[in-house]
């Protein structure tokens, strides 16, 4: 079934009006590979933050250039900075990639309904991530390791294409050097210099360590990714229920009315991008949605 | 003394296996231990084994001229590895080298598959288990040549 939304716990815009952009400065902009940055931004005014909840994501606009859908990729506890990872593919995002610490930016948002980490207590987790879907869930490990006991094992499994396109390299060694976290990263293809796994990250689902029955799942990655991930996750006993996966497609409005982010009755902005595995399952293979 | 036999019995690729097939596999089985850096096999050469490994990381390469080796797939504890035993003309299409200290069971396929024959019952059986195996490795390998992870594959670029 369709999960509702969570009612925000704040506005970040100037107004009620969810149309307009509240102006940010970029503090930081930080080059995560060949084709990913990550921005930190401030409060131009200099009030509150934005508090968001894991999995969220906000439209952030260049003015006079466009506005593109980013996931929100910093920590929950820390609605003072807003952080975003962004991949340049396009006119807007290759745009923002140039963007220098002073500049301004657009943000509207928190959208969405994200990451069901409250309701992951007591049940083991495991994240599971393809590429830059990382950075949506990369908020829910912040989340689960400064609630650690709220959790069984936490498991984090990461796929990327190479050993350069890993994102967040240096937290990945930190996690991975906890003792209360399980972290498996392979990549697609690598040299012989790199000592890590080489495979598809499907194939660590079997390799990790959590009971499938008491396993909540968050899957994140390119959509292909997710439908062979949720296929495993499945056939090594984990209940469809208890799979999620983050769904993308063209969102515009934010709020549900354009229609742009449209997946058979749900407006991805609205109701996702967070989707329980069992009410999305149908449509994942249903090519006209 | 001590044989290969419970190990074999309690590995889940011959999970199922009738206790009389697992005795048969024995006979053509043995411990293995390779140094990291070292191969268990390589291109070209016979394929006359197939390796179950017990512990450490085994990279399945192929060497690419000016490049060097490029790792196509790695596995550890409790992958089987190599199936070109099988496979007429028993020859290795790819290297395979041990990333860190690997132990393994090595099985003799020359001596497996003469076992086969004589009985078809662990043929059927060996040949379900490894065309299981082959079909997971070729599903794994369709998704890695999709690049998802590449740029071309994004939905929507802004």
């Amino acid at each position: 079934m369709a999960r509702t939304a969570a009612k925000p716990k704040s506005k970040i815009g100037e107004t009620d009006n969810q149309f307009v952009p509240r102006q940010w400065v970029i503090e930081r902009n930080a080059r995560e590979t060949h084709d990913t940055f990550t921005i930190t931004l401030r409060p131009r005014d200099g009030k509150i933050g934005c508090n968001f909840a894991c999995g969220q994501f906000n439209m952030l606009y260049l003015f006079g250039t466009g506005e593109v859908p980013i996931s929100i990729s910093g920590d929950p506890s820390r609605p003072e900075r807003l952080i975003h990872t962004i991949r340049a593919v396009g006119t807007v995002t290759q745009a923002m990639a140039r963007l220098k610490t002073g500049d301004i930016i657009g943000v509207r948002g928190p959208f969405g309904i994200g990451w069901p980490v409250e309701e992951a207590s007591g049940y083991d987790l495991v994240i599971i991530a393809g590429g830059i879907g990382l950075a949506p869930l990369r908020p829910v490990i912040y989340q689960a390791l400064q609630k650690r006991s709220d959790f069984g094992r936490v498991v984090l499994l990461y796929g990327s294409r190479t050993p350069d396109d890993l994102l967040y390299r240096r937290e990945l060694e930190k996690w991975r050097a906890r003792l209360d976290v399980e972290v498996l990263v392979t990549v697609d293809r690598a040299l012989s210099d790199w000592r890590g796994n080489v495979g598809v990250v499907t194939k660590l689902i079997a390799k990790a360590g959590f009971d499938p029955l008491h396993a909540i799942a968050m899957v994140c990655g390119p959509e292909i990714m997710m439908r062979f991930t949720a296929t495993e996750l499945l056939a090594r006993g984990v209940p469809k229920e208890n799979v999620y996966l983050s769904m993308e497609r063209n969102m515009r409005c934010g709020i549900g009315l354009c229609g742009h982010c449209q997946m058979g009755p749900t407006f991805i902005c609205k109701s996702g991008p967070v989707y329980r595995y069992d009410y999305i399952k149908d449509m994942l293979t249903r090519r006209e949605i | 003394m001590e044989t290969l036999e419970p190990l074999l019995a309690e590995h889940p690729f011959f999970k199922g296996l009738e206790p009389h097939h697992i005795r048969l596999l024995v006979g053509c089985a043995s411990n293995v231990r390779y140094n990291p850096g070292e191969f268990l096999f390589r291109e070209g050469e016979e394929a006359n084994k197939f390796f179950v490994i017990r512990y450490g990381k085994v990279s399945v390469e192929v060497y690419q001229p000016q490049k060097g080796p490029i790792t196509i797939q790695t596995l550890g504890e409790g992958d089987v590895l190599g199936w070109s035993w099988l496979v007429s003309p028993y020859q290795w299409r790819f290297d395979a080298r041990a990333m860190e200290l690997t132990r393994a069971i090595a099985l003799d396929g020359k001596c497996l598959r003469g076992k086969c024959e004589d009985d078809h019952g662990l043929g059927y059986e060996l040949l379900k288990r490894f065309a299981g195996m082959i079909a997971d490795r070729l599903e794994a390998t369709r998704v890695q040549l999709l690049d998802i992870y590449g740029t071309h594959c994004g939905k929507t670029k802004k």
